[in-house]
C-alpha cells in the first residue's frame, strides 16, 4: 500500500480471465468520498476464484464492503433452493489485512430467515388488519373502562390504594398548571366570536346582541370544547408519555410484583384528578370567553355595563349548566384515551412517542364525537 | 469462592415442573423442569434471547405458563388466581434490568412506598428501615436523590434495597452486573453473597456473566436457544467440567478450552 502520494487514484475494478480461472483486479485509491467504480471487463457468473492487488493503493471500508455485497450477488440461490452455506468463496490474492477482514465477515453465513422482510401485504390484507385493529383497540377501551370503573368501585368503597401527595400532584398538573394557556385561548376564542358577530349584527344596528352570540356561544359550546382540546394535547399527551416511559422502564411490572394495581394506582388518580378539575377549567373559560367578547364589545361601542346585563338576561343556568355537564364526559374521556395508550405502549421510547401521538389524537376526536353526540341529544330534548 | 461450598440444604423453595412459556403461538423455551433449594444461590443463565428475563417473569407471575406449573415451597403458584397472590408476592423481592425504580419518587419513597402498603408500621419505623436498607447496599445518605440523578451502578443497589425492603425470602435480580464496571460488578456480588448468608434468602439471578456465576452460584439452569429446553441444570462450576452437554460446556468457557469451538467457525 502506498501511503506517500496524497492525491488519491480513481479505484478500479477489473474482471479478467487467466485460462480458467476468474480473477477480480482491484487497484487504485478506494476511499469514501466517491461512488465505487463500476466493474469493467467480462462479467462471470460465478464468484471469483482468485483477486490480483498488486495495485492497490490505499482503502478503507468502502472495498470490503464492495467485495461483500458483489460476493452475495453471485452467491444467491435460485428461487426455492436453500443457499448453500457451506461453500465458501475463495479469498486468494488478497492484501493480507483486506484477507482478514474478509474472513471476518464471511465468517457466519447470512441468515437467510434474517432481516428478509416479509412480502409487503397486498391492499386486501391492508384493509382486513385494519378492520382487525379497530376491532381489537375497541374491545381495549371497552375493557379499560370497565377496569376504570372497577377501580372507581374500589376507590368508593375504600379498598383501591394511590397516594395522596401523587394525586394532588396530578391535580396541580391538570388545573392550576393549566390556567395560562385555558385563560389565552378562551379570551381570543371570546374576541373572535365577537369579532364575527359583530360585523354582521352591526348591519341591523343591533350591536348589542353580540353579548348573546358570545355568550350562549361560548357557555353551551366553544368554552368546554376548546378547553377540552387544549387538556387533550397538554394533559392528554402528558399521561400518555408519563406511565408509557414508566411502562418501558419496567416500572409499571414493579409496582405489580409489590402488590399494587397499577390501575388503581395510576389511571384512577389521573381520571378522578380530570374529572375534577375539567369542569372548574370549563367554568373560568367561559368567564374568560365572555370577558373576550366585552372587551370587543367596548371597542366597537357596546358598554360593559350594557354587555353584561345583555349576558346575564340570555345565558341562563340551563345554559350555562349544559357546557359543564359535558365537561365531566370530557375529562373521563381525555384522562381514559391518554391513559389507555400509555399502559399499553411499547417497551422503547419510539413506542412512547407513537402512544403520545395517538392518545391525542384519540382525546381530541373523542371530545368532538361526544360533544355532537350531547348536540343531537340537547336538540331533540329541545334545550 | 465461597459459595461453592456444599451448602445443599434439603427443602426446595422453588419447584418448576414442565414449564412451556410461549408468546401466543411461539414457544419459547419448554419442558423446564427444575428446583431451587433454600439459600441457593440459582443462576439462569444461557445466550442473549434465550429467554431468561421470560423465565423470571414467569416465576414472578407476570406471565402465566402456556404449560407446566410452579410451586413455591409446595404450593401451587401458577394454579392460584392472580388476584390471591398476594401471599405469595410478598415473599419476593425483585430488582429489574433497569433498576425500575419509580421515577418520580426519591431512593427513600421507593424503598419505604412497599413499606406502607404491605405493613402498619408508623412512620418514624419505617424511615428507620428505609435508612437501614439503603445503608445495607451502600447507598446512605442518598435518601432524597431521585433515580434519574444516581449512576447506574447505584441504581441497580438501590433496586436491590427496595427488593429488600420487605424482607422477602426469595430474592430475583435480573442481569444485576450487566452494564457496571468491573469492579462495582464485584462489589455487586460480594453485597449479594453477603446478603443471603446474612438474611439466609435464597437468590435467583438472571446473568450471562461467568466471572459473576463461578464467584456467586452454587445452582444453576442453563437455556438452550438451539432445542428450546434446558440444557443442564446444576453447580455451574461442575457444569463447567462436567456437564453432558457440549453446548454448556462451551458456554461456560466463553467458548475456548475446546478445540473444535473457535469463534469463526461456521455452525
Amino acid at each position: 500500500m502506498s501511503d506517500t502520494t496524497d492525491h488519491a487514484r480513481p479505484p478500479r475494478a477489473c474482471w479478467r480471465r487467466h485460462g480458467a480461472s476468474v480473477v477480480l483486479e482491484l487497484s487504485g485509491d478506494w476511499l469514501q468520498g466517491g461512488p465505487p467504480p463500476e466493474i469493467t471487463g467480462d462479467p462471470p457468473d460465478q464468484t471469483p476464484d482468485r483477486y490480483a492487488t498488486d495495485d492497490l493503493g490505499r482503502f478503507d471500508s468502502t472495498l470490503p464492503a464492495f467485495i461483500l455485497a458483489r460476493l452475495r450477488m453471485l452467491e444467491k440461490p435460485a428461487p426455492g433452493e436453500p443457499p448453500d452455506t457451506s461453500a465458501r468463496p475463495p479469498l486468494d490474492g488478497l492484501a493480507p489485512d483486506l484477507h482478514g477482514l474478509m474472513e471476518l465477515a464471511l465468517a457466519v453465513p447470512e441468515e437467510s430467515e434474517a432481516g428478509r422482510k416479509s412480502k409487503p401485504p397486498s391492499e386486501v390484507s391492508k384493509i382486513g388488519r385494519t378492520t382487525i385493529a379497530v376491532w381489537k383497540s375497541l374491545e381495549t377501551l371497552t375493557e379499560f373502562c370497565g377496569m376504570t370503573v372497577l377501580a372507581l368501585g374500589h376507590f368508593l368503597t375504600g379498598r383501591a390504594r394511590f397516594r395522596a401527595r401523587d394525586f394532588w400532584q396530578i391535580v396541580q398538573e391538570c388545573g392550576p398548571r393549566a390556567l395560562p394557556i385555558v385563560t389565552l385561548i378562551s379570551f381570543l376564542i371570546g374576541m373572535i366570536l365577537a369579532f364575527v358577530g359583530e360585523a354582521q349584527l352591526a348591519n341591523f344596528g343591533a350591536s348589542i346582541y353580540v353579548a348573546d352570540l358570545v355568550g350562549i356561544a361560548m357557555v353551551r359550546e366553544m368554552g368546554v370544547v376548546m378547553t377540552g382540546i387544549i387538556m387533550s394535547g397538554r394533559t392528554g399527551a402528558a399521561f400518555a408519555a408519563h406511565l408509557g416511559s414508566m411502562k418501558a422502564n419496567e416500572e409499571i411490572d414493579a409496582l405489580k410484583t409489590f402488590g399494587f394495581d397499577p390501575f388503581d394506582f395510576l389511571v384512577l388518580p389521573r381520571v378522578i384528578a380530570l374529572v375534577l378539575t375539567m369542569p372548574l377549567l370549563t367554568i373560568y373559560a367561559n368567564l374568560v370567553g365572555i370577558l373576550g367578547g366585552m372587551l370587543v364589545g367596548a371597542a366597537v361601542g357596546v358598554p360593559p355595563i350594557l354587555y353584561w346585563h345583555e349576558t346575564l338576561t340570555t345565558v341562563d343556568l340551563t345554559n350555562a349548566s349544559l357546557g359543564v355537564f359535558k365537561s365531566f364526559f370530557f375529562g373521563a374521556a381525555i384522562a381514559i384515551s391518554g391513559c389507555i395508550q400509555g399502559m399499553h405502549a411499547g417497551n422503547s421510547s419510539a413506542a412512547v412517542g407513537q402512544a403520545t401521538t395517538r392518545a391525542v389524537v384519540a382525546s381530541i376526536t373523542a371530545v368532538i364525537v361526544i360533544d355532537s353526540v350531547f348536540a343531537a341529544i340537547f336538540t331533540v330534548l329541545g334545550i | 469462592m465461597p459459595a461453592a461450598t456444599d451448602t445443599r440444604p434439603t427443602k426446595a423453595k422453588i419447584t418448576v415442573r414442565d414449564l412451556t412459556m410461549a408468546y401466543g403461538s411461539f414457544v419459547v423455551m419448554r419442558d423446564l423442569n427444575f428446583e431451587v433449594a433454600e439459600k441457593d444461590i440459582f443462576i439462569i443463565m444461557g445466550g442473549s434471547g434465550c429467554g431468561k428475563s421470560t423465565l423470571l417473569r414467569h416465576l414472578i407471575g407476570l406471565r402465566e405458563p402456556a404449560k407446566g406449573s410452579i410451586l413455591y415451597e409446595g404450593e401451587n403458584f401458577t394454579a392460584t388466581d392472580p388476584d390471591d397472590r398476594a401471599s405469595f408476592i410478598r415473599r419476593f423481592g425483585v430488582m429489574y434490568q433497569s433498576g425500575a425504580l419509580w421515577s418520580s419518587l426519591t431512593l427513600a419513597e421507593n424503598v419505604a412506598l412497599p413499606l406502607e402498603e404491605h405493613t402498619e408500621l408508623p412512620p418514624g419505623a419505617i424511615r428507620d428501615l428505609v435508612s437501614y436498607k439503603l445503608s445495607l447496599v451502600g447507598l446512605s445518605g442518598y435518601d432524597d436523590y431521585y433515580p434519574a440523578q444516581i449512576s447506574g451502578g447505584m441504581k441497580k443497589r438501590a433496586g436491590i434495597a427496595r427488593a429488600m425492603a420487605l424482607d422477602p425470602d426469595i430474592l430475583f435480580l435480573d442481569e444485576p452486573g450487566a452494564g457496571l464496571d468491573p469492579l462495582s460488578s464485584r462489589r455487586l456480588d460480594d453485597l449479594i453473597l453477603r446478603l443471603r448468608d446474612s438474611l439466609g434468602s435464597t437468590v435467583v439471578i438472571v446473568t450471562h456473566e461467568l466471572a459473576s456465576i463461578f464467584a456467586i452460584a452454587n445452582n444453576s439452569i442453563f437455556l438452550d436457544t438451539e432445542t428450546r429446553t434446558q440444557g443442564a441444570t446444576g453447580n455451574p462450576t461442575d457444569l463447567r467440567s462436567h456437564s453432558e452437554n457440549p453446548t454448556v460446556r462451551t458456554f461456560l468457557r466463553r467458548g475456548g478450552a475446546e478445540p473444535e469451538s473457535s469463534l469463526l467457525s461456521t455452525p
